[in-house]
């Protein structure tokens, strides 16, 4: 009969292991797709090497690829969705936590989950069909007479009234990856030491200052957690954006209002016909693009979060 | 607690599907796949073959180069194309094609005041149109061909398909028979660098669009044209008569081709007969010459000898053209080339 | 404008703004939504529920690719949160500073972003094309990979944000560090935890392109999970996109199943796993 310290001792030492053993299966799993795809991937990147990321050309006849216009695309487009939807998330995740009636939040919380449950198809085809003419008839016009007119940043909000294009498919980003931004930022901001807000509110702090300076610094890691599931949602993005955004492999100029083409419009739209060989491995390659562009993304918001931390004394 | 009852989840569900796995149907069930032309009629059909026949066809539309792809993987029991394949890559991968339906491709405007049938073009115009080269609706080359229609002085809004597809397959292959140009500066396929135009995801995206977008171009497969009452124009085919994409059209396309010379892998574009529609195609079935499952091959063999027998009515419901008797006929003395691995071919003429 | 002033207007100008935000987030649901009900009440009615897909031009349902995805959903969750929870655990508690800690939170992150017609593909190279054929389970299997990544980082960002005093306060009365974890630091991160879990089933419950190239889909009814498997997503996609007036509807109306299932879940979730005591 082992006494309960033993016990609790060769527990710990079986979670420990069974929890390592996990993380360990996850790390092979996915390891194991990225190197699937760059060996895919591989026919293409000798064929173009690193000419691939600055050809504008896409013409699978004749078997030459490049990567800008894809890779603009989503750019632009989840540099887009993430400056919309991270000051709504915050707004929204403040009213969650602070101003809201507390009858009211469960079910208020709910609903903006409730915008992730909606099939990205659904947001494709709202987007084209009912938001698209909308936007191309009213707010297109209204945005090139007032932002349009600001001169040289001005030049990227002019252009076709399409109402489809580079700009329409971030805003449809911006609103699929609200649910989980916010989402992530209340359950952090909830996740605060009562404590912590009470001696801030003791000092005579407002709202807004309780959780401007202590709040967000506290949960800061779980915000950029949640920003960062945010983008990997809107980089990888495949059907609501190819609906909109108007599959246009020419790069006619920098304005948000023309046509383009994003990495997963072209992969979704293309891969099922892609003849095997070159096309199909040009295909794998912008895929793994993909991943480096979120690669790079991640490291620098590691760096961000590095200096935070060094700054509050943390590390 | 929580554990335990997530454990318990797991074991029934596992216990379940393995059970799931262990039963197998006791009908015959074939899985085919491939172009998403032919794929409401091929669903109709399997839906009347296994209410008389009791066995199961699953057809899924995933593109014509995904059938292509699938049947050479062997993951299907038939894969689908709209773009028949040349002789040697048949030879090459060891597989066999044949026609089911016939269908056409039309090109549809949305102009104020230009009502269905009106606008008349011509294959080079239709290809200058898309290469950009005319950009405005009152163009000189348009005008001449349509006196009676009042032309704005608009840039023309040129919609054309985003993603990979047969249709633009048989429509590219059509624009580089009747241009020089366009075979060299865009050639044809399932996908193309489109020198102008926006791209549309599916028929129903281009038609969103051309209904959206005023002054606009593109081109839909026919059943879309019809269903939604799209206004379509009507071209100057390869003997120089001006003819509306119909069913008559696209069965005179049809019957001037010779299935004889490439192994049925006939193109039915800009066909010389008088009535023929210009941009008319056929969709193929594509299975391997030696079936390494001969069961289900005869089966994919009888349901489609099924669907010629019986399925022609269905077809023309859904605007498609079915294939003249004597290609039927000639279709069936090929099938006797499809063998298992002791030589024997899997199909009895009946 | 004296400090305090000032103070008082920063406040009440940012929490207005807070207010209008969510209403912002409300709207488009609302018309969203609107638009859903609205194209696909034509084809409500029970007939959803007992009848098969049906070829155009006939009456008919949508039983089998409500039940495919209910089982395929399924199983990805019964595979994937296990998983991805202990190795969670294991990023939060154990391997801040170990190197599988830090390659597994990396190729984590990576794959969050994974378009998920990347991971349909590596399941079919993996699967499909060696087994010869489209099946059900290779479907499940491409969904958890999609679940995976995100159910990770959540946890292990809200496990990371539990209070050190908490855990200390667990070692001091003498508990093991594994019943710390489970007992104490998991259930106060538990509300987290479970938003992750919900994020990711909404996520895959609408998801198309991973099951296009894995399980396919079926036109008749199968449970079979070694064929292909009739699934919600890849027959709305098929419907909505057809030019047939009867499969639009179906599509609306399959549409307007998969938010409702998701609404469904999210409450009797939060209900079930609501935190003792307050709130």
């Amino acid at each position: 009969m082992k006494s309960s310290i033993e016990k609790g001792r060769s527990g710990d030492l079986l979670f420990l292991n069974l929890t390592r053993a996990f993380a360990a299966i996850v790390l092979i799993l996915l390891a194991g797709i990225v190197i699937s795809l760059v060996w895919a991937a591989w026919p293409s990147i000798k064929a173009f090497g690193f000419g691939f990321l600055a050809s504008a050309e896409w013409n699978p006849p004749a078997e030459r690829f490049g990567a800008l216009v894809p890779m603009y695309g989503t750019l632009m487009t989840s540099i887009i969705a993430l400056v919309i939807a991270v000051p709504i998330s915050f707004g929204i995740a403040i009213f969650l936590t602070e101003l809201s009636p507390v009858w009211l939040r469960r079910p208020l919380g709910i609903a903006i989950e409730l915008l992730a449950g909606i099939p990205s198809i659904v947001y494709g085809i709202w987007g084209l069909l009912v938001f698209a003419p909308i936007f191309g008839q009213y707010v297109q016009p209204w945005i090139a007479k007032t932002i349009g007119q600001i001169p040289i940043f001005g030049s990227l909000f002019t252009g076709p009234m399409l109402g489809i294009g580079v700009l329409a498919a971030g805003i449809i980003l911006a609103i699929m990856i609200i649910p989980f931004i916010a989402s992530v930022m209340r359950d952090v901001f909830e996740l605060t030491p009562a404590m912590l807000k009470e001696s801030c509110y003791g000092l005579g702090g407002t709202t807004w200052e309780v959780v401007w300076n202590v709040v967000l610094p506290y949960t800061r890691v779980g915000v950029i957690g949640g920003i960062m599931l945010g983008l990997g949602r809107a980089l990888g993005e495949t059907m609501a954006v190819t609906f909109v955004i108007g599959n246009a492999s020419i790069f006619a100029n920098f304005s948000l209002f023309q046509p383009g083409n994003s990495i997963t419009s072209a992969l979704a739209n293309e891969f099922a016909e892609a003849t095997p060989g070159l096309y199909t491995s040009a295909l794998v390659e912008l895929g793994l693009l993909l991943f480096m562009i979120t690669l790079i993304v991640l490291s620098l918001s590691r760096l961000l979060l590095h200096s935070l931390d060094k700054n509050s004394g943390n590390k | 607690m929580k554990q335990n009852l997530t454990r318990l989840f797991r074991a029934t569900t596992l216990a379940v599907s393995l059970g799931a796995i262990a039963m197998t149907a006791a009908a015959a069930e074939i899985t085919g796949a491939g172009a998403s032309f032919p794929a409401p009629v091929y669903g109709k059909w399997a839906d009347s073959y296994q209410k008389a026949t009791g066995n199961k066809v699953n057809y899924q539309s995933i593109g014509s180069g995904g059938g292509i792809k699938q049947i050479t993987a062997k993951t299907v029991d038939f894969g689908a194309s709209d773009m028949p394949l040349k002789a040697e890559v048949l030879d090459k991968d060891g597989l066999a094609q044949f026609p089911t339906v016939i269908g056409g491709v039309v090109p549809v405007v949305n102009i104020q005041g230009v009502a269905p049938g009106q606008m008349k073009l011509t294959g080079p115009v239709l290809a200058d149109i898309y290469l950009g080269k005319i950009a405005k609706w009152n163009d000189k080359a348009i005008a001449d061909l349509n006196p009676g229609l009042n032309l704005p002085n608009v840039d023309i809004a040129v919609v054309r398909r985003a993603d990979g597809s047969g249709t633009t397959f048989i429509f590219t292959n059509y624009l580089s028979k009747v241009s020089a140009d366009w075979k060299s500066k865009v050639s044809e396929g399932t996908a193309v660098q489109w020198p102008t135009g926006m791209g549309g995801k599916g028929n129903e995206g281009v038609s969103a669009f051309l209904q959206r977008i005023p002054n606009s171009i593109g081109y839909v497969e026919y059943a879309y044209a019809k269903q939604n009452k799209l206004a379509h124009a009507v071209l100057k085919n390869a003997a120089g008569n001006f003819v509306a994409p119909d069913d008559a059209s696209f069965k005179a396309a049809a019957a001037s081709a010779d299935w004889n010379k490439s192994a049925f892998g006939e193109i039915l574009t800009n066909q010389p007969g008088k009535d023929a529609w210009p941009i008319t195609g056929a969709t193929f079935i594509l299975m391997h010459k030696l079936q390494d499952k001969p069961a289900q091959g005869a089966e994919v063999l009888k349901f489609f000898e099924w669907a010629y027998k019986n399925g022609t009515k269905t077809a023309e419901e859904l605007e498609y053209v079915a294939l003249p008797d004597s290609l039927v006929k000639q279709i069936h003395a090929a099938w006797a080339n499809l063998k298992d691995n002791t030589g024997k071919s899997i199909y009895t003429a009946r | 404008m004296n400090l305090v002033a000032r103070r008082k207007f920063t406040n009440l100008f940012a929490l207005t703004l807070s207010l209008l935000a969510m209403a912002f987030g409300l709207f488009w649901l609302i018309w969203i939504l609107w638009m859903v009900f609205e194209q696909g009440l034509g084809a409500l009615s029970l007939r959803l529920f007992t009848e098969m897909t049906p070829p155009p031009g006939v009456a008919g349902g949508l039983l089998n690719a409500i039940v495919g995805s209910v089982i395929l959903v399924g199983l990805a969750m019964l595979m994937a949160t296990p998983l991805a929870i202990m190795a969670g655990i294991y990023l939060a508690e154990y391997g801040q500073r170990t190197w599988l800690g830090r390659s597994t939170r990396f190729v984590n992150d990576i794959l969050l972003s994974a378009p998920s017609i990347v991971i349909g593909l590596f399941v079919y190279a993996v699967i499909v094309a060696q087994t010869g054929k489209f099946s059900g389970i290779s479907g499940a299997i491409a969904l958890a990979l999609l679940v995976i990544p995100v159910v990770v980082r959540t946890t292990e960002d809200m496990l990371s944000l539990v209070p050190n005093s908490l855990r200390e306060a667990a070692f001091a009365l003498g508990a093991p560090k594994w019943k710390v974890i489970t007992m104490v630091t998991l259930r106060s991160a538990k509300a987290g935890v479970v938003t992750g879990i919900l994020l990711a089933l909404a996520r895959i419950s609408g998801e198309t392109a991973p099951l296009l190239f894995t399980a396919l889909s079926n036109q008749f009814w199968s449970v079979d999970l070694s064929a292909p498997m009739a699934n919600l997503p890849v027959t709305i996609f098929k419907f909505a996109m057809s030019p047939f007036k009867d499969w639009q509807e179906l599509a609306w109306a399959g549409v307007f199943l998969i938010t409702l299932g998701v609404l469904l879940l999210n409450i009797i979730a939060r209900v079930a796993f609501r935190p003792h005591g307050q709130r």
